[in-house]
């Protein structure tokens, strides 16, 4: 029972470490295939609209008329995202922090963001010095990006996992085109309205 | 029910991904942007090289999914102006937020409360565009 207690912390030890970009690569990639293959495509965002459907935003516009017996795989699927999180806080936090580039961290001293490495800071996971419920300045920045991402994923038929991942993988080129546009937009908010934010 | 069970596992199995790969961090995206490590491109590259292979010997081989259907996949019509706008807008957003869908609910599980802000004004953004899609070019 202690060997078998002592192999689990051992594994547990070893995925703990931060990955690998091949590795995460290839573990997406994987659960894209398991997806397809349990007859689904990967795509997160579509859940937005299944909670406005849920809502009863479907009595009013028919673009929220969803059958939403044909949504449960993904709302199963999204918690089990939620899920996940958790369980990588729990038991396979990195024991060092995000290890981003020495020259975005010094890029980000101009901005006054400090790159804070403590567990209770966020270990670079997450900005919390701009992204904390006593900064307004960061609700309000929130409230915008979240619903540029919502609003963006929806015209787009689909996010990150639906276009840059999945369409890219299935070769589709309105998927591509669509990741262009993802990088037009990120690349104007971090070169030119950021800096002005910041 | 076995089914949705087995969704959720996938879920967890990509929660975890999302985090362990720091996809997921702010800091990460903006380093992306920045085009200051290779790292976000190395991810998206693999999984995108690996999954067309995967998909492709699927088809291929003619794979029965678990309903007994071939892989297939609902092509979108092709709207260059609706996908450059759309994904410009996105982009913006992601670039803000440091997170895509999928991070903003993996975050959430990791403790990160403040996502919560997020996922609901994302919300809010697909609920307008159902309302004022139709003066949009699609």
């Amino acid at each position: 029972m202690e060997i078998l207690f002592l192999e689990a912390g051992g594994i547990l030890g070893f995925l703990s470490q931060p990955w690998h970009w091949a590795v995460s690569g290839a573990a997406i990639a994987l659960s894209l295939a398991l997806l397809n293959w349990m007859g689904r495509s990967l795509g997160v965002s579509m859940v937005f609209k299944d909670i406005c459907a849920l809502a009863g935003a479907g009595k009013k516009f028919e673009f929220f008329k969803v059958d939403i017996k044909d949504e449960y795989w993904r709302m199963a699927f999204v918690l089990g995202i939620v899920a996940g999180g958790y369980l990588a806080a729990q038991f396979l936090s990195s024991p060092d922090p995000v290890a981003i580039s020495g020259a975005t961290i010094a890029h980000l001293k101009d901005w006054n963001i400090e790159y804070f490495v403590t567990a209770e800071e966020g270990s670079g996971l997450f900005n919390t010095q701009v992204f904390n419920f006593k900064n307004i300045g960061g609700i309000v920045l929130a409230v915008f990006g979240g619903f540029f991402v919502g609003f963006g994923s929806r015209y787009a038929d689909g996010c990150t996992s639906g276009h840059a991942i999945s369409g890219l993988a299935h070769l589709q080129k309105p998927s591509l085109l669509t990741v262009i546009g993802f990088f037009i937009g990120g690349l104007t908010m971090t070169w030119l309205i950021l800096p002005l934010i910041f | 029910m076995m089914k949705i069970v087995s969704f959720f596992i996938v879920g967890i199995f990509f929660g975890v991904i999302l985090i362990k790969s720091e996809a997921a961090s702010w800091f990460r995206i903006i380093e992306m942007f920045r085009f200051e490590s290779f790292h976000m491109y190395g991810i998206i590259g693999t999984a995108v090289v690996l999954g067309a292979g995967l998909i492709y010997l699927m088809k291929k081989y003619r794979v029965k999914t678990l309903e007994g259907k071939e892989v297939s996949y609902t092509p979108m019509k092709l709207n260059p102006t609706r996908h450059l706008l759309a994904g410009g807008i996105f982009g913006l957003g992601w670039a803000i937020t440091g997170s895509c869908p999928g991070p903003m609910f993996a975050l959430l599980g990791n403790g990160f409360l403040f996502a919560l802000i997020f996922l609901v004004s994302a919300t809010l953004g697909t609920f307008v565009y159902g309302v004022v899609k139709d003066k949009l070019p699609h």
